[in-house]
């Protein structure tokens, strides 16, 4: 179903046509196709895990696909690693900058192809030069090339990134989200460059969440949703808004979502959790909020909107600059984990294996692991009583296998996720913070996850969700906060929502229009 | 044979195992493969038993050899006991020889000594403690990485072992604790020390595997975040393993008192390398989550019967360190092996 290129085109410079990619449980690319021309500018849009990382990450030799062709320049090609891939002149500016905090710019610009002589003798000086003429290229003459990488700003470590792309050869660079570590007069500068770039012929394929830029300087937009690319080539500038948010959020996989109960029923219990004007300086803005027993609150947003840090300010892993949380009328000790659990608070964490687990334990010590006082007097532990209470937690949210023993690194996502759960069940924690608690699971596994959130909510725990993606929230809270660069823009009852609405909000008006 | 008891052997058997799906998950491989990496420790053991009856069979396996053999791992695996606690949390004690030296001058101080048995025993301990504290708050509070902290603790601790001695051997006066090395205080022919020894691993094993302390040692050697963010206090539990390592290691230096009959400044060198290898080929992970003392308490006495034979066959120590040298090396790979079957 890839649409034929249109025929008053010369031949593409890149095309890639039904590449696949599977990781363990996801299928992140189910047949893409994509096709950009020279000196064009391609934007590539998505909602989060719609492929896109994966995809520039084969095109950057980084992931290699497991079927599919890739045609550069009229020959098929094997992208076998990064180098392969920089030396046909693809480069790739990632969002988190991959650059070495302790050697200078020029030396960053230059690693990895360092102008040297006699074969080992790297010529510093003519490496500092060059950096300083794509540095002027780059209209940031001011950035010294002997300087050190971490002593520059965000953006001007992002004008290093793209040196460095430039320092080589390329007739394509591929940028993931460039302008959201950027004020606007940078954006500005970013898309002078991106200009000069394309009149030299150079592709860019530009991926951004921000509909008015790709309306600024993009050529033709691809969309990809679960894996597939829905649309490829469309005109970027007078595409409908409409069109490209529902070519964005049309689901081939529709999630089933738990039944909601009376939304009256909650209102009368008293709040348990309480925040009042909770803010941290650069990530978010003064928020309160409040969760009664039962209640399912959503929080969405873009990445970098102050989601997960709203959450994790809440839980006490970061300490904040203003306001508070109560539980029951009673302030937690700001910034301390210890006094939100023993309040009776419980965190999801987004980053599982990293924040969550201890990968080398088994499911029972993993659940216990913040119940410990429980099954042990003068410090001695009771492992029968450990287990039991572990097993009796995972049978609740039917984790499997079954096995108490068995160890969490063997479990799928989904399970995984249910251990993490099960933790804050046997704590008998009462209120309960989940972030993206469906990253990593698979789709058949959501709904499942989805009923166990909501029964727990049924059962009276209070429940505050962040979830980037909206379907999720909108399917399974209550009440809806949505977030826009760290300030809450609306709140309202999830049923008085749809997806087109929360897009619109947390995308088409950022501060700079 | 009783193995020595694996954290996972435990309660009752699991009636839904035959039930499940078989896979990775279903070999309860928690206790087994540390099992299997303790299985081959021990065999590496009984070689070299082996080769020390073959190649010297009536000095080898005389009972006073092996009471020597014994006495001699007795201190270094006190010390290793400590080590084990703090690099299964993830960090690591530099500074345990200098510790030792420090607690074993300070012990034996003639100030100290005027107040016998007690006053030398309870100033070895204190000077353990006080010295692991030190490490503890650095690291725990002061946010230094262990490395460095227990880098400079090792250094001053070995000063100030010589500031005090002037470099020195102090003899030790005080008959009682001289009684405790020799062969009339034997118990059923094992020497006093040796029992101490025992009394650390058994202690060290329970606390390990059976408290919410050495569960939350665990956690925190793991993943320290994790553990931070499911409550438990990471800081004051990294404080309470340096302390616990500074008084295995004020003990060792007590019983180094008893043995040497002297306390000295350039006492317990190089035992934190000792340590940390013992520990490392018994199985303990260097980057922490994972910890076995029945595992150190073996590497303990797999070199330190190398050291024996090697010493009754009047081979060179440099031999005997390259032959260290290559068990490291051998029983790290081993381990990786085990360790990567398990990641599949």
């Amino acid at each position: 179903m890839a649409p034929e290129p249109a025929p008053d085109l010369e031949p593409p410079l890149l095309t890639m046509s039904g590449i696949t990619k599977s990781f363990p449980g996801v299928r992140a690319l189910d047949g893409v196709d994509l096709q950009v021309q020279a000196g064009e500018v391609h934007c590539l849009l998505g909602q989060n895990g719609a492929g896109k990382s994966t995809l520039i990450k084969v095109l950057a030799g980084a992931h290699q696909p497991d079927t599919g062709e890739i045609t550069w320049r009229g020959d098929v090609v094997s992208l076998k690693s990064p180098i392969a891939a920089m030396r046909l002149g693809i480069a790739t500016i990632y969002q988190e900058l991959d650059l070495v905090e302790g050697l200078s710019v020029a030396e960053n610009v230059f690693l990895g192809h360092e102008p040297t002589s006699a074969g080992f003798v790297v010529r510093g000086k003519e490496a500092r030069s060059a950096t300083a003429l794509i540095l002027g290229r780059l209209g940031h003459p001011e950035i010294d090339p002997a300087h050190h990488v971490g002593d520059l700003s965000a953006a001007q470590q992002q004008i290093v990134s793209m040196a460095r792309a430039l320092s080589h050869e390329v007739r394509l660079i591929v940028m993931d989200e460039p302008s959201a570590a950027l004020d606007p007069d940078e954006v500005d500068n970013l898309f002078r460059i991106v200009g000069g770039l394309t009149a030299d012929g150079v592709a860019v394929v530009y991926i951004s969440h921000r509909l008015e830029e790709i309306r600024r300087i993009g050529d033709r937009v691809t969309v990809l949703k679960d894996g597939r690319a829905v649309a490829v080539g469309l005109p970027a500038r007078d595409t409908p808004t409409r069109d490209i948010v529902a070519m964005m959020t049309g689901r081939n996989v529709e999630y089933v979502f738990p039944e909601r109960p009376d939304p009256a029923r909650a209102v009368d219990r008293q709040p348990v959790l309480r925040v009042e004007g909770l803010a941290r300086e650069g990530e978010f803005a003064p928020v309160d909020l409040e969760l009664r027993p039962g209640e399912i609150v959503g929080l969405a947003g873009l990445v970098g909107s102050g989601r997960s840090e709203i959450l994790e300010t809440i839980y006490g892993a970061r300490k904040p600059s203003a306001g508070r949380v109560l539980i029951d009328g009673s302030p937690l000790r700001p910034g301390s984990v210890r006094s939100a659990v023993r309040a009776g608070v419980g965190l999801a964490p987004e980053e599982r294996k990293a924040q969550g687990l201890l990968m080398l334990e088994s499911v029972t010590r993993n659940v216990s692991v913040s119940s410990l006082s429980r099954f042990s007097r003068s410090g001695w532990l009771d492992r029968r009583q450990e287990r039991a209470a572990a097993q009796r937690a995972t049978r609740e949210l039917s984790l499997r296998p079954d096995n108490p023993d068995a160890r969490i690194r063997t479990l799928s996502g989904g399970n995984q996720q249910k251990a993490v759960l099960a933790r804050w069940l046997l704590r008998g924690c009462r209120v309960l913070l989940l972030d993206e608690p469906t990253r990593g699971v698979d789709v058949g596994a959501r709904a499942e996850l989805y009923a166990v959130i909501r029964r727990l909510a049924d059962e009276g725990l209070a429940v505050l969700l962040v979830s980037s993606e909206v379907p999720e929230v909108l399917g399974l809270a209550d009440r809806v906060l949505v977030l826009r660069e760290g300030s809450v823009v609306h709140t309202a009852d999830a049923r008085e929502l749809d997806e087109h609405r929360v897009l619109d909000l947390v995308m088409e008006g950022s501060p700079t229009a | 044979m009783t193995q020595p008891a694996s954290p996972a052997q435990q309660d009752a058997p699991i009636p839904t195992a035959k039930s499940a799906p078989a896979g990775e998950g279903w070999r309860r491989p928690l206790g087994l493969r540390a099992d299997v990496r303790n299985l081959s420790l021990l065999g590496v053991l009984a070689v070299l038993i082996a080769v020390g009856g073959i190649t010297k069979p009536d000095e080898f396996l005389a009972t006073s050899n092996l009471q020597l053999v014994l006495t001699q791992a007795s201190i270094i695996g006190v010390v290793t006991v400590g080590m084990t606690f703090v690099i299964t949390s993830g960090g690591i004690d530099l500074s345990v020889g200098a510790i030792v030296a420090l607690a074993s001058v300070w012990a034996t101080t003639v100030a100290t000594q005027e107040y016998g048995f007690a006053g030398i025993l309870f100033t070895a301990v204190i000077v353990g403690l006080g010295c692991g504290l030190v490490n503890g708050l650095l690291i725990a509070y002061g946010g230094m990485v262990p490395f460095i902290a227990t880098l400079a603790m090792l250094a001053s601790a070995r000063g100030l072992a010589l500031q005090i001695t002037d470099g020195k051997t102090q003899m030790v006066t005080v008959n009682s604790v001289l009684d405790l090395g020799i062969r009339d205080a034997y118990i059923l022919g094992i020497p006093p020390l040796v029992l101490v020894f025992a009394a650390v691993t058994v202690i060290g094993w329970l606390l390990l595997n059976r408290t919410t302390f050495g569960r939350r040692t665990v956690a925190v050697g793991g993943n320290a975040e994790a553990a931070r963010l499911a409550g438990i206090d990471v800081r004051r539990q990294r404080l309470y393993l340096y302390l616990l390592s500074g008084l295995c290691c004020g003990i060792a230096a007590f019983m180094l008192i008893v043995l040497a009959g002297s306390g000295q400044n350039t006492n317990g060198n190089l035992y934190e390398l000792d340590a940390i290898a013992a520990a490392i080929i018994g199985g303990t992970l260097l980057s922490g989550g994972r910890g076995t003392i029945a595992g150190s308490v073996l590497g303990v006495l797999v070199f330190t019967t190398i050291t024996n034979i090697f010493a009754l066959n009047n081979l060179e120590s440099a031999v005997q360190q390259i032959a260290k040298g290559a068990i490291i090396v051998a029983a790290v790979l081993v381990q990786h092996r085990t360790l990567r079957g398990g990641d599949a």
